[in-house]
């Protein structure tokens, strides 16, 4: 097997903060192979979005430090290259979309100027042939008008509509990888459904692969092959989609899962994951969900739980992961 | 559109028109108006908990606002426990308000960072004159127990807080002046999603507790259809659907309902891959600018020229005990449509 398209193995990030050092990533590890799609699912402080920011090389050193690990494009080490190698692959092989579309666009300057900008510091092109190419971008990403709307400022635009840029601006290039940090969050659920299927339809038309960060687990069922689900910087669950929904083996993926609503039949009482997340800044030397665990016991608050396999390329962080995995499937019971 | 059972409404909403002037110019003279709400109507039953859904622009908040009369109406009137409270007075207001609260989005922007979250939820009582200073920090103990908090936290920050943390005090805060009418706006949107479900199961306890009436404002349908007896769908500052939580999201008859619950993200692979989603085209239109006839012309599937036209009054195609109201000339097609269309709704 040729090296995947993107290999990241045993990723530390760390900040130092006035309340001493937090440890944002521990020890995550994942490939992706041309053309997948991978949901990194977590709540605030998960270390979802500081996992994307690192393959982008994009941590803020200080207070940010990687402490470890190797983060792999094409077989290249991304880790400790050059602010100029790096500027070579961002944007051009991996491309990133953030949350808020409108604090990522340059509200002074017109869409096309921001498009053919980006075109043509990685790709050697006339400024008309960059024009052609921002407009082309325009039309496949579904803003009508495309070429008459370059002149544009971003707020004539609407929020689905500037995500929707966002999403052609990091296209540009015909990226590899194209990471979405949350996209869909700040959008209505119907804008949501468009940018959803367009990603879906844009990765089968130019085969591109995704990495998708989200706090919403039923965001991803329909749109990713596999899933990590993270936990206060751990990644706790690792797994292809379909057996993560029938089979998940961390207690934390059953009780995200638990605790949305059910579809259709009668109503129950939701099953809420009691406490909260636990504190960043204090270290973990034992399972860091152990806390608000139904399935806690005693090894659980003494050891670490490793990310262990407990079927093919399904592995999760629990010290009674074979249990959990055998308990009567969350999905069916909510249905 | 009344509401179910016989016990009356505690909030009628007769026709809301909100509008919020567009000025232009060195003399700032009107130029046009955002239709934030546009002849609302609805009843909220005694004990119900209502859901009001819609995109952003629809006018859930601003609909929340002026049932509150925190913005003055346009025209329209809103009637709370028999007392009409549009034209109410200052003075008047002043003994109605602290029978209506609401709770927000953001726990942390609307919690005071200066003034400890006991001191929060105590100065509810003093603004309003209620009891005396020992009555008052018995009863803030008793808040915090009832939203699941350590009275002993009563000192401390909000910065000091989880999200959820500062959602319950948040809760405490709307208790405090014992409401019979709470709105909740978003007010699990900010939260995780771990959060949320426990927030969820707070406010149907504390409904249950303490006899509350709900106005619960989400744009997460699938949390709506949770917590709601009945629900609203609300599209540019107009009612389009309105009825019991089940029929609308089983038997949903305007197309913008359809859509919507065809947007709702099944967390199950399977299933998700088999459904079919219904992709609305473009944006909300400008509120200042509405279509012409049926508002959601511009977007619907089912248009015909009649849609451009004239604009549908709401009708009726529920039962006696469980109305099911509707604005939509071809609310029958649609209603067939979503019968055989097992894989679009979730």
């Amino acid at each position: 097997m040729s090296a995947p398209l993107l290999e990241v193995s045993e990723l530390a990030v760390g900040f130092d903060t006035d309340e001493g050092p937090v440890q944002a990533v521990n020890q995550i590890s994942f490939t992706l192979a041309e053309g997948e799609a991978l949901a990194i699912v977590g709540e605030s402080g998960s270390g979802k979005s500081v996992t994307a920011l690192s393959i982008m090389g994009l941590v803020p050193r200080p207070p940010g430090r990687i402490d470890g690990g190797s983060i792999r494009f094409r077989g290249s080490e991304l880790l400790g290259a050059s602010e100029r190698e790096l500027r070579r692959v961002r944007g051009r092989y991996v491309a990133m979309i953030y949350q808020d579309p409108m604090t990522s666009l340059n509200p002074a300057l017109t869409v096309g100027r921001q498009i053919t900008e980006i075109v043509r510091h990685h790709l050697d092109l006339s400024s008309r042939q960059a024009a052609d190419r921002a407009a082309e971008l325009l039309s496949l990403v579904g803003i009508p008008n495309a070429t008459g709307r370059l002149g544009d400022h971003p707020h004539q635009f609407s929020g689905g509509q500037r995500q929707r840029i966002l999403i052609a601006m990091a296209l540009s290039c015909d990226p590899a990888v194209l990471i979405a940090d949350e996209p869909t969050t700040a959008l209505d659920v119907t804008v949501q459904a468009q940018i959803i299927e367009l990603v879906k339809d844009l990765r089968e038309r130019l085969g591109m692969a995704i990495i998708w960060i989200t706090h919403d687990l039923g965001v991803v069922a329909g749109m990713v092959d596999k899933v990590a689900v993270m936990y206060s910087g751990y990644a706790v669950e690792q797994a292809p989609v379909g057996e993560l929904f029938a089979q998940p083996s961390h207690p934390y993926t059953v009780g995200l899962l638990r605790s949305l609503p059910t579809f259709g039949g009668e109503r129950r009482r939701l099953t809420p994951i009691p406490g909260a997340p636990p504190d960043p800044a204090r270290g973990v030397d034992a399972c860091p969900f152990a806390p608000r665990c139904d399935w806690v016991i005693d090894r659980c608050h003494e050891e670490f739980p490793d990310l262990t396999a407990v079927a093919p390329a399904h592995g999760a962080a629990c010290h009674r992961r074979d249990e959990v995995r055998d308990a009567p499937a969350v999905v069916d019971a909510a249905r | 559109m009344s509401a179910p059972n016989g016990n009356g409404a505690l909030v009628e909403v007769r026709d809301l028109v909100k509008h919020f002037p567009v000025r232009r110019g060195l003399l700032r003279r009107q130029v046009g108006a955002v239709q934030a709400l546009d002849g609302l109507s609805l009843d909220i039953g005694r004990g119900e908990t209502l859901g009001l859904v819609g995109e952003s622009g629809s006018g859930k908040s601003t609909a929340a606002r002026t049932i509150l009369r925190l913005l003055e109406p346009t025209r329209g009137q809103v009637v709370f426990d028999g007392e009409d409270i549009t034209g109410a007075s200052r003075t008047a207001l002043r003994a109605i308000r602290p029978r209506m609260q609401m709770i927000f989005q953001d726990p942390y922007a609307s919690l005071n960072p200066r003034k400890t979250v006991g001191g929060t939820v105590i100065e509810a009582l003093e603004v309003n004159r209620i009891g005396t200073a020992q009555q008052r920090r018995r009863r803030v103990d008793q808040l915090f127990d009832m939203v699941g908090l350590s009275p002993r936290l009563q000192n401390r920050y909000p910065h000091e807080f989880s999200g959820g943390q500062r959602q319950r005090i948040g809760i405490a805060r709307a208790l405090a002046t014992e409401p019979h009418f709470v709105i909740a706006d978003e007010a699990i949107s900010a939260l995780d999603v771990s959060i949320q479900a426990q927030i969820v199961n707070l406010l149907d306890d504390l409904k249950h507790q303490l006899e509350l009436t709900y106005l619960f404002i989400s744009h997460d349908l699938s949390m709506v259809r949770h917590i709601s007896d009945r629900v609203a769908v609300l599209y540019l500052g107009k009612v389009a659907e309105l009825g019991s939580s089940r029929d609308v999201w089983e038997r949903p008859l305007h197309p913008y309902t359809l859509a919507l619950l065809s947007a709702v993200p099944v967390p199950d692979p399977v299933r998700e891959s088999q459904r079919e989603r219904i992709v609305l085209p473009g944006d909300p239109p400008d509120p200042a600018d509405p279509p012409s006839g049926c508002r959601f012309h511009t977007r619907c599937a089912f248009a015909t020229d009649v849609c451009r036209v004239d604009e549908p009054a709401l009708r009726d195609l529920g039962t006696a005990q469980a109305p099911h109201v509707v604005a939509c000339h071809h609310a029958e097609r649609v209603r067939a449509s979503s019968a055989n269309g097992k894989e679009i709704i979730p």
